[in-house]
């Protein structure tokens, strides 16, 4: 059974249902799964719960499907970059969880990992403890977070052979490792899908037990940021 | 004369020690890294998963893949490592990360901090901070004294959302260092010409020693 399929629309069909859950890789615009989300926008598939670090800018990213109205909620640590969201969330619309990025990530891992929760120190004694179970351990208090299920993960890699195995490009692997593994589908999209014995086992990142379905495609890779240094 | 956003910089610099893995945050904090002493390593930690961050790059040279936790374009050094997300926040959490240096809205006498919420008004979020307070070795705080209007930051208690409980152990400011202790903020150090009468009258907190 082949895992290449030869578009994101191909790669999610069947997979998407309203009021589904959704991880999402990616840190703000670095490492995102463009495709997927754009064939998630032109699905239509509505009240999406999305565990994603950001949120995207308002026409690039998961900004796509603010703009759209398709998400109904999401669960993310920094949305700062993205005035349609703060427009969506104080009048209501939109939902938002906000997770410490670090409590995200092994939100993620955990589900992935089969752990439905864990005990953290991070959020002690603010307003992200509230209505979570305590408990000390060696004198000191930590919270219990739960590991994230999700219906569907959709995340962006650098290259991967067909059988899944994938390799992550520099800081673009952040929250798409953790999110692969969390979903009870993955939908993987890749710039280059090379043959089984052309990636080193040894160099492997991700290996392609929680890989589901791969696409390769062409991608914007905006840069939220430019920052430059002058030439000496 | 209190000192400006790179003398607050050039002396938080002085709380590096070689060898020291270090996570700076954004604004005032990402500055101490044009201060690091020659011949000594420090390894700056991004924690969307790289230890061993490098300056911006030349324009040309930016790469849609390599940025740092401010989304800005960087570059690597010899020594670099990448990871994902959930291994950078479990060293963070694990205590493997000595110091990070942050900002700050408010302090409190016993080291609570709040930095990443106005109710009401700026609704962004905590991203890595919470974590980083929790779980790296020393939080230094780099902070204007006072706030645009004039209010002390160095409070009694703080009255916005906290990003940790007693976390905090030492401030730099324009108006000099201060350390979080037993009973308050004891006075470390004062910039050049700036008097103890002019801490006590633009801090809440109160200072000890």
């Amino acid at each position: 059974m082949s895992k290449v399929y030869e578009s994101a629309a191909a790669a999610l069909d069947g997979v998407l249902f309203d009021g589904m859950m959704i991880a999402a890789g990616g840190f703000g615009l670095c490492g995102i799964p463009e495709l997927s989300i754009q064939a998630i926008r032109d699905a239509g598939t509505k009240d999406l719960t999305i565990y994603s670090n950001n949120a995207g800018v308002d026409d690039f990213g998961l900004g796509l499907l603010l703009q759209t109205k398709q998400i109904k909620k999401m669960c993310s640590s920094y949305v700062g970059e993205n005035d349609l969201f703060m427009q969506q969330y104080l009048s209501g619309e939109l939902e938002l969880e906000f997770n410490p990025q670090g409590t995200l990530a092994e939100r993620m891992r955990a589900g992935g990992a089969g752990i439905p929760g864990f005990y953290t120190k991070t959020g002690v004694g603010t307003v992200i403890a509230e209505g979570k179970d305590v408990k000390s351990f060696n004198g000191e208090d930590y919270i219990m977070e739960e590991g994230i299920f999700a219906d569907l993960a959709i995340v962006k890699a650098w290259k991967a052979d067909t059988t899944g195995n994938a390799i992550f490009r520099k800081t673009a692997r952040n929250f798409n490792q953790p999110a692969a593994t969390c979903g009870k589908v993955c939908v993987m999209e890749v710039e280059e899908i090379v043959q089984p014995g052309e990636l080193d086992p040894d160099a492997i990142h991700i290996p392609g037990i929680y890989v589901h379905r791969l696409v390769q495609g062409t991608f914007e890779k905006r840069i939220e940021q430019r920052t430059v240094r002058e030439r000496a | 004369m209190p000192w400006d956003r790179n003398q607050m910089a050039a002396r938080a610099a002085q709380e590096l020690e070689d060898g020291m893995y270090v996570n700076l945050g954004i604004g005032i904090p990402t500055l101490v890294a044009n201060h690091i002493p020659d011949g000594m390593t420090v390894t700056l930690q991004s924690e969307n998963g790289m230890l061993g961050m490098g300056p911006f790059p030349y324009a040309g040279e930016e790469d849609p893949d390599l940025i740092n936790a401010g989304k800005q374009t960087i570059t690597e050094l010899p020594h670099t490592a990448y990871f994902d997300s959930a291994t950078s926040f479990g060293m963070i959490r694990g205590g493997k990360i000595a110091m990070a240096i942050l900002g700050a809205m408010e302090v409190a006498e016993n080291g609570d901090l709040a930095n990443w919420m106005i109710p009401g008004k700026l609704v962004k979020g905590m991203g890595g901070a919470m974590d980083l307070v929790a779980g790296v070795g020393r939080v230094v705080v780099i902070t204007d004294h006072n706030n645009k209007k004039g209010d002390a930051k160095l409070l009694k208690e703080c009255t916005l959302p906290l990003t940790g409980k007693s976390v905090v152990d030492r401030v730099i400011t324009d108006l000099g260092v201060f350390d979080v202790v037993e009973g308050g903020l004891k006075v470390v150090e004062l910039a050049p010409e700036v008097t103890m009468d002019m801490v006590r009258e633009r801090t809440e907190a109160a200072l000890v020693g």
